[in-house]
């Protein structure tokens, strides 16, 4: 009753009981976040300010999924090869494995979860999907949905960057973000669309 | 994937002095950390001491240690004086991590041979005197160019090939006090100690990269040929720069990527372009001594007539 997946994965206290249900070439689990040699590491993500205790080793996407609870970023290869971890920092858009934790204080991060409300055109927080988001699913663009909310926060990156004049200078300026269920011609067409309609 | 502890130095001169580890952007240390390649036990953060700043002045071109890839590649006096470093830049990484990815960091990315990166296997750069497994092995994507019996490893980053064309030095401190050295005396050819990728000393710190402005700079171009339309490293690549006046080539200068242990300058290349007109004969002669001197090993000697043509269509590029 009531048992969602989301919930499940998601929830620290679900961690020994999730494990065994993540695919088996996923990476080994993150340090321990909160033993000895932490350290007190304040993070600002999607507007929200959070005390955090971390190892200094602590990448900035094992902050967000294990100590933050924010799981709608996903852990790909954890080398930067798949983009499935995009966030923006400061408003650019950057893959949060390769960046360690302790040296994104006093950052503005942004995450999937913060772009509803950005995106929300009232200003309210009331829980509208971001344009990007609602595009995604009106085209369909994805398939099991893993690489998603890194395919999102890239794709509104790059309409900001102003990379999106051609089909073909969208897929190039996405081409940090792999799809292996090769949703990309949906893709493209979310992004050109959200494009299109914010330059009429 | 043992901690470290994060130092924040007070000053450069302070974090040359930490015997450390230095990050600046990251992207390429954190990777070998989880490979086990590199283990710090003490990462000295640059971000607060080194320099954010890109300006031209009388010396040309300076890039602070610390801008961002992308910084430099969309930067408006980039793009009309030194093209060739913008698309060595935009050809490199994917957006996201060209956000990441800084000036100094990128002159030193490591190589990307899999059994340098992988500590299943024997490397002699990884593991000074256990074997290369690449000379006998999988090196379809490594040196053609300044390899030994030692290593073959492929120097993997775009801008150093841009920048060592157009003539750029490197601003360094160290505990000992500050140098300027030309970039291409930053890197080494492995010889018998492929475990020291530059002549860098202990506590040495890249500050800046300068690149003196030229008219055959003004006219240089990047070309990149790769498995995949894009990010990916390269098979080869070309920078080249020419300066013209009145159909004659009057500078010329010529370096190859994908292919060396380090950035590769093409001298032969140069020589046959200098003092001759800028025609289609001219290039396609000059572009077959991109060649000159190649040992390719057992699965790369198709590097040798793809530098080749890559040179001919990046000087095409910029002679029309």
């Amino acid at each position: 009753m009531g048992v969602t997946r989301r919930g499940l994965l998601g929830g620290s206290a679900a961690i020994g009981v999730a494990l065994p249900l993540l695919p088996a070439a996923a990476a080994p689990p993150p340090p321990d976040a909160a033993g000895e040699g932490t350290i007190p590491v304040t993070l600002h993500v999607n507007g929200q300010t959070l005390a955090l205790n971390l190892e200094p080793r602590v990448t900035l996407l094992d902050a967000l999924r294990e100590q933050a609870g924010l799981t709608g970023t996903k852990k790909g290869c954890g080398h930067g090869s798949c983009g499935a971890c995009t966030v923006h920092l400061d408003g650019k858009r950057v893959v949060s494995c390769l960046a360690l934790a302790a040296r994104c204080e006093g950052r503005a991060i942004t995450t999937i979860e913060g772009l509803a409300q950005s995106g929300a055109q009232s200003g309210a927080h009331d829980g509208a999907l971001h344009p990007m988001q609602a595009a995604f699913i009106e085209h369909d663009g994805y398939q099991c949905g893993y690489c998603t909310p890194g395919q999102i926060m890239s794709a509104v990156a790059l309409v900001e960057e102003g990379h999106a004049g051609s089909d073909d200078e969208i897929r190039e300026w996405m081409s940090g973000n792999i799809c292996r269920c090769g949703a990309y011609p949906n893709i493209v067409d979310a992004v050109r669309d959200v494009a299109d309609r914010q330059r009429s | 994937m043992e901690n470290f502890a994060i130092v924040r130095p007070a000053s450069l001169a302070a974090a040359t002095q930490s015997g450390g580890t230095f990050i600046a952007g990251g992207t390429d240390l954190i990777q070998l950390w989880q490979n086990n390649v590199e283990q710090p036990r003490q990462v000295v953060d640059l971000d607060a001491v080194g320099s954010h700043d890109i300006s031209v002045g009388p010396d040309g071109l300076r890039l602070g240690a610390l801008v961002t890839m992308a910084e430099t590649a969309e930067h408006p006096a980039v793009r009309s004086g030194w093209p060739a470093i913008s698309q060595a830049l935009l050809l490199s990484a994917s957006p996201q991590i060209r956000n990441m990815g800084t000036m100094g960091g990128n002159l030193l990315q490591r190589t990307r041979c899999g059994y340098f990166r992988d500590t299943g296997f024997a490397c002699n750069k990884r593991a000074p005197g256990s074997g290369c497994p690449a000379i006998t092995g999988d090196n379809r994507d490594l040196a053609i160019f300044g390899g030994s019996e030692h290593c073959i490893a492929t120097q993997p980053s775009d801008m150093p090939v841009a920048l060592v064309a157009l003539g750029a030095n490197v601003v360094l401190q160290s505990p000992q006090g500050g140098r300027t050295i030309p970039l291409a005396d930053l890197y080494r050819a492995p010889a018998d100690t492929p475990q020291r990728d530059t002549n860098l000393r202990p506590g040495e710190v890249i500050i800046a990269i300068v690149v003196p402005a030229s008219m055959a700079a003004r006219r240089s171009a990047y070309l990149k040929v790769r498995d995949r339309t894009s990010y990916a490293f390269a098979l080869a690549s070309a920078a080249v720069a020419l300066d013209i006046d009145a159909g004659t080539i009057r500078d010329a200068r010529a370096a190859a990527g994908g292919v060396g242990v380090m950035p590769w300058r093409l001298p032969s290349v140069e020589a046959a372009l200098r003092g001759k007109p800028a025609s289609p004969e001219v290039l396609s002669a000059a572009a077959q001594h991109a060649g000159d001197g190649a040992t390719p090993a057992s699965n790369n000697a198709f590097k040798v007539r793809l530098l080749q043509r890559t040179v001919l269509r990046a000087l095409r590029s910029v002679a029309a």
